[in-house]
């Protein structure tokens, strides 16, 4: 399965090349990912989210790099899912932001771990990657991830509807958090 | 808390709910002193808009005293006790449609983006107690609401202006001076106004301020006519007589210059089978919105002349008159109020004395009898206008 998407982010494309490649990162605004650790300077080994698949880990490593401009990944040894990417990072012609293109790869296998892929990928899969680069935006842009009483858990956020309603949390909700 | 909320199609209803907390660092957390009811808010009544939900906390026009702040709250900008008024669409300030001063385009502020997307071909920003479309934030007619981007939106007002004199910054003012802005005023300008409902009103004021040497005001409900006839403006009642005709003789036939949709997508029509026609359509939802007042406006507006719309529509519309439109060389101009753009400078016509906000509350209400004054305002009772509710 191939992903593409794509936003725009008014920040100049060192800053948003620097915090992408900072691969530790990416679970902030990646909804399938739980962790991004670093383990060398090439090498890092990614942790799933649930929904994604149960403990579905993997060891990536980048295989080529252009500082401002590029970064290509991809998935190592027997991953669960294999799967690689490339991000590139372009100018916009407003002189101020930056174009961000992502092409992500999933090699589905089949079993309970490429069944619980499809369920959380949907009837739009793409949807789930323009989500997460519109969380990567409102990070970068704002800071952090934007909550409201309907969606409160950020990019756990549940895209379903109905949602909760638009009303303040109990303190027993808040304390259940997302799981709830 | 006590605050109201949707209750289903024609229903609201105030309830205790828990009190709203800060979940993001930029969030602050208002003390309500003063809310009102908004003609959008009747959109959501009525079942208009989709994706409300029962339980929804109502309202987008608010203001009242900073209680608690995010730590990430510019200290510069927002402090506790600080007595502000908070703007409907929440904005980010800091993403290219806020560079822009497209506020309600705001690009960050929307958690559902992702469905207004679908619907719309792009997304919209959050906006208080407006449906899960506009991201799901709970509104204020509550007694406490939490604030996103508290450091961006909200005005501080520093003088000892009262909560009714700036009450109205938070959306029908600055509403309503934008659609006459989008009109590109001329001293020669006849401008016509459609709907004499709060916005409506601020649309003829700011007409007039703008410079217009001409201002009418079209509705049915005689009461609000008057209104605006003793503001100035000219009353032309659509049960009563034929619009285009008698926006023919106001003109000596070139048709007003402008025009503003100041009714949106629950027009009523003069015309009882024209009516009938966009009611069966928009029932089995092949037709979502009402669109009598923009098509009158198209078909009336003087060749070359701006059509600006500031009333709501949701989703789709029927014989809309292209042709008209093209052929004459119109200018459509519409949005969902950049209130952040309007509010220091309606601020400052307020405080030497151009612009009385106050002109148009007939109704001030506790907050618990919210739903009265939905019947009141929605069923046009009692000769209401606009509710400020009192938490
Ligand atoms: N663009 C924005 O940012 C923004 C902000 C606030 C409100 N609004 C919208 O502005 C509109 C008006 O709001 P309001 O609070 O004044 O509402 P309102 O319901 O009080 O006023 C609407 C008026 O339009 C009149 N009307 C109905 N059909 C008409 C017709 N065919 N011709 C002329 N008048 C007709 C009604 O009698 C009523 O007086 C609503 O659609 C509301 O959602 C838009
Ligand atoms: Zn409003
Ligand atoms: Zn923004």
């Amino acid at each position: 399965m191939e992903l593409t998407a794509t936003t725009t982010i008014r920040k100049p494309a060192p800053e948003v090349y620097a915090f992408w490649r900072d691969l530790e990162n990416l679970p902030t605004f990646m909804a399938h990912l739980e962790e991004v650790r670093t383990t060398g300077d090439r090498t890092s080994h990614w942790v799933a989210n649930a929904p994604f698949g149960k403990d579905v880990q993997w060891d990536a490593e980048i295989l080529d790099e252009a500082p401002g401009e590029k970064i290509r990944w991809r998935s190592t040894g027997d991953a669960d899912v294999p799967n690689a990417g490339t991000v590139r990072f372009m100018p916009a012609p407003d002189g101020v932001s930056t174009e961000v293109h992502v092409v992500l790869l999933y090699d589905i296998p089949g079993g309970p771990v490429g069944k619980a892929v499809a369920k959380y990928f949907g009837e739009e899969p793409h949807q789930q990657l323009d989500d997460d680069l519109r969380r990567l935006k409102q990070v970068l842009e704002t800071g952090e991830v934007v909550r409201s009483d309907g969606a409160p858990w950020g990019k756990r956020a549940r895209k379903e509807f109905p949602q909760r309603p638009a009303q303040p949390l109990s303190d027993a909700e808040f304390a259940k958090g997302a799981e709830a | 808390m006590r605050a109201n909320t949707w209750a289903g199609r024609n229903k609201v209803e105030v309830r205790d709910v828990p009190d709203p907390r800060i979940l993001n660092r930029r969030d602050a957390i208002v003390r309500i002193t003063s809310t009102a009811i908004c003609g959008s808010d009747l959109h959501l009544v009525d079942g208009y808009v989709p994706t409300m939900q029962d339980g929804d906390v109502m309202g987008h026009e608010f203001m009242g005293e900073v209680v608690e702040v995010g730590p990430g709250v510019d200290p510069d900008r927002l402090r506790v006790g600080d007595r502000v008024v908070v703007p409907f669409p929440i904005a980010c300030g800091a993403c290219g449609a806020c560079a822009a001063e497209l506020y309600s385009c705001c690009e960050n502020t929307n958690p559902n983006a992702g469905i207004a997307e679908k619907m719309f071909g792009h997304p919209v920003a959050g906006i208080f107690g407006y449906s899960h479309l506009t991201g799901g934030f709970a509104g204020g007619q509550a007694q406490y609401a939490r604030v996103p981007f508290a450091d961006v939106g909200p005005l501080k007002i520093e003088s000892d202006l009262a909560d009714e004199q700036v009450l109205f910054l938070s959306d029908i003012l600055p509403t309503g001076y934008m659609g006459a802005e989008m009109c590109d005023i001329q001293p020669s300008d006849v401008v016509a106004v459609w709907g004499a409902g709060p916005v409506g009103q601020f649309a003829m004021d700011s007409a007039r301020i703008l410079g217009a040497a001409k201002v009418i005001a079209i509705d049915k409900e005689p009461y609000r006519l008057q209104m605006a006839e003793r503001a100035g403006h000219i009353p032309v009642n659509f049960e009563e007589v034929d619009v285009r005709s008698r926006l023919l003789e106001l003109t000596g036939g070139r048709g007003p210059d402008k025009c503003i949709d100041a009714v949106g997508l629950e027009a009523t029509h003069g015309s009882a089978h024209i009516a009938t026609y966009d009611r069966v359509k928009q029932a089995v939802r092949a037709e979502s919105d009402r669109p009598h007042v923009l098509r009158q406006a198209i078909m009336s507006c003087r060749s070359g002349g701006v059509v600006s719309v500031i009333g709501v529509y949701g989703g789709l519309v029927d014989k809309f008159p292209a042709g008209a439109w093209m052929n004459r060389s119109l200018t459509l101009r519409t949005g969902q109020c950049h209130v952040q753009r309007y509010m220091k400078p309606l601020l400052g016509r307020i405080e030497r004395g151009e612009i009385d906000p106050t002109r148009i509350i007939t109704h001030r209400l506790p907050l618990d009898e919210a739903e009265r004054g939905f019947e009141l305002f929605k069923n046009k009772q009692d000769h209401c206008e606009k509710v400020v509710l009192k938490p």
